[in-house]
């Protein structure tokens, strides 16, 4: 195992986050303040409490979800597409490093920059609504889990991107629809049968529930159900990264 | 000696279709440098993509000091050090910063003052804490070979490292090389400068078309260079070199007009005093006369034409 490189990789990706704090810490924050005044505080007080749990509360993990989602998707993307578009990608393609290494590397350090956002917006949202951690251990464990599995989807992305545009296409055409029909600000069950059976297959509504439920025991689906989803969905990532270092697909011609 | 590369029977072809190389035999030897001398899309930079591990092969395979680059990639690859063609930088970066995840990439153990080192021998140390995208071009280049440097490697690619260089860099850039030759390190050099192969290689290995066309010494090439030619124009036609002329390499032409003396430009003496007093003596007059030199340009020229020719 080639531990130093796994070191300088990870110090090195961020090291640029630090660099670019209001860009990468400052920005989400705000955005997600906004969506607790403008949701939470302005719109949330004409809202009656969803199972007993206020709007402004209720939103909490949603959009901590949110956060999560289009963070790690953007930092696992941007983390590889940045070396492959100026051409530093030379050096890690000849360097002593497994694939392994530069997945742990790459996404470990785009999971925690989403893993310290995610807390963040939860530090920023106890200032504006009363907030309970009923199971802070699963509550961790899927802030963690989703961080990883979205930073390595994100990390596909960035391999599979030939150009700026693409990039931001799958977040853009898939994930925010996806995000904002899963459950992030409302209950599935205050849709008609039918919406709530197609919603099932928005495998954000199991990441979105099960981390509710960590909060209020409230949840759209059960929570083992969300959780062995969340797993489903990085193995389906690691079998993707296998094939794309088998084949050398987008790295190596 | 056992060579510390050894290329067998390497090929690629993209998917294009585009043969870049075609069956590549090439030892390397320990400590030497070599230069990859060729064309423009000759296949120079394929072949070092494959032996870095950028580019994967169609066929054959890489030794690297024993160990195979695609079974045994981690032991092969620490050994290299690359130097690409292209300035590929982390822009927003800082000198230092890129140069330790260079060496940490490599596997190796975070070392301040060794990195410090390699930037006072490339006359960068002044620019340590400085983001790369603030450097001038030549700056960069610089920037490249101390990423290469910064993991010790004991073998290193120069793939073009003077392409769009100045004059005074260039020769840093020589001083630089010859230094790391003497520490012990392999240097395969890509150029289409025949001067700075002339300059700084031991051997030379002409590629054209993806094809190997000669490796030589560069001492055994520049004896060919050394070669030069007398051309007597003769006043008469001969039918025959005189007997009385036999004792030295002359060669006429067909129609007699024109007589060649090859002789060694860095032997004691040419003997071209005794020559023209010899022809004097055997009634020959000439009408003039010229030197010529073949150049390793036009070793080069000559091969890669007649590759082009044979294919």
């Amino acid at each position: 195992m080639n531990i130093y490189a796994i070191r300088a990789i990870y110090a090195f990706e961020m090291a640029r986050t630090f660099r670019t704090l209001v860009q990468s810490i400052v920005s989400p924050v705000i955005s997600t303040s906004l969506y607790f005044i403008v949701f939470g505080g302005a719109i949330g007080s004409r809202i009656t409490e969803i199972d007993g749990i206020s709007y402004g509360a209720f939103l909490v993990p949603g959009l901590i979800m949110l956060s999560i989602l289009t963070e790690s998707i953007s930092n696992g993307s941007f983390s590889i597409y940045f070396p492959r578009f100026i051409g530093t990608i030379y050096e890690v393609l000849s360097a002593p490093v497994s694939p392994f290494e530069i997945v742990v590397a790459y996404v470990g350090a785009a999971a925690t920059k989403s893993i310290m956002i995610g807390s963040i917006i939860l530090a920023t949202a106890s200032l504006f609504v009363p907030l309970e951690i009923r199971h802070p251990l699963t509550m961790l464990l899927f802030l963690v889990l989703t961080s990883i599995t979205f930073s390595m989807f994100g990390f596909i992305i960035g391999i599979w991107a030939t150009s700026w545009e693409k990039l931001s296409m799958i977040p853009t055409l898939i994930i925010t629809p996806l995000t904002f029909l899963g459950g992030s600000f409302y209950s599935i069950s205050v849709l008609p049968e039918f919406w709530q059976k197609v919603t099932l297959f928005n495998p954000v509504v199991y990441l979105v529930s099960g981390f509710r439920w960590s909060f209020y025991e409230i949840s759209d689906v059960d929570v083992s159900t969300s959780l062995m989803m969340t797993g489903l969905f990085l193995v389906v990532c690691v079998a993707i990264l296998h094939w794309i270092f088998r084949t050398g697909y987008r790295l190596k011609k | 000696m056992k060579p510390i590369i050894r290329i067998e029977g390497l090929s690629k072809v993209y998917a294009s279709g585009f043969k870049a190389l075609n069956d590549i035999n090439l030892d390397i030897r320990e400590g030497e440098i070599i230069a990859l001398l060729g064309p423009n899309g000759a296949g120079k930079t394929t072949l070092i993509s494959i032996v870095c591990g950028i580019v994967n092969a169609s066929g054959g395979r890489v030794m690297i000091d024993g160990h195979d680059t695609v079974k045994d990639y981690r032991a092969a690859r620490s050994l290299i050090g690359l130097v690409p063609q292209e300035l590929a930088t982390d822009a927003f970066e800082t000198v230092t910063a890129t140069m330790a995840l260079s060496r940490g990439i490599f596997g190796k153990k975070p070392d301040r003052a060794f990195i410090e080192d390699v930037m006072k021998s490339l006359s960068l140390y002044d620019k340590k804490d400085e983001k790369i995208m603030a450097l001038s071009g030549g700056m960069k280049r610089r920037v490249m070979i101390g990423k290469a440097l910064a993991h010790e490697p004991k073998i290193l690619f120069l793939d073009e490292p003077t392409a769009g260089v100045d004059v005074e860099l260039r020769k840093d850039m020589w001083n630089v090389v010859r230094k790391l030759k003497a520490s012990g390190v392999t240097i395969i050099l890509t150029t289409h400068y025949i001067e700075e192969a002339e300059e700084m290689a031991d051997r030379i290995a002409v590629i054209n078309k993806g094809e190997i066309v000669l490796v030589e010494d560069k001492d055994v090439l520049m004896k060919k260079l050394g070669e030069k030619q007398l051309m007597l124009h003769l006043m008469q036609p001969l039918g025959a070199v005189p007997p009385s002329l036999a004792a030295y390499s002359l060669a006429l032409n067909a129609d007699g007009t024109l007589l060649t003396y090859t002789y060694d430009t860095r032997s004691e003496s040419s003997d071209i005093t005794q020559l023209l007093d010899a022809l004097d003596s055997a009634g020959i007059e000439f009408r003039d006369l010229e030197t010529r030199q073949s150049s390793l340009e036009e070793i080069f020229v000559n091969l890669v034409n007649s590759s082009q020719v044979a294919a």
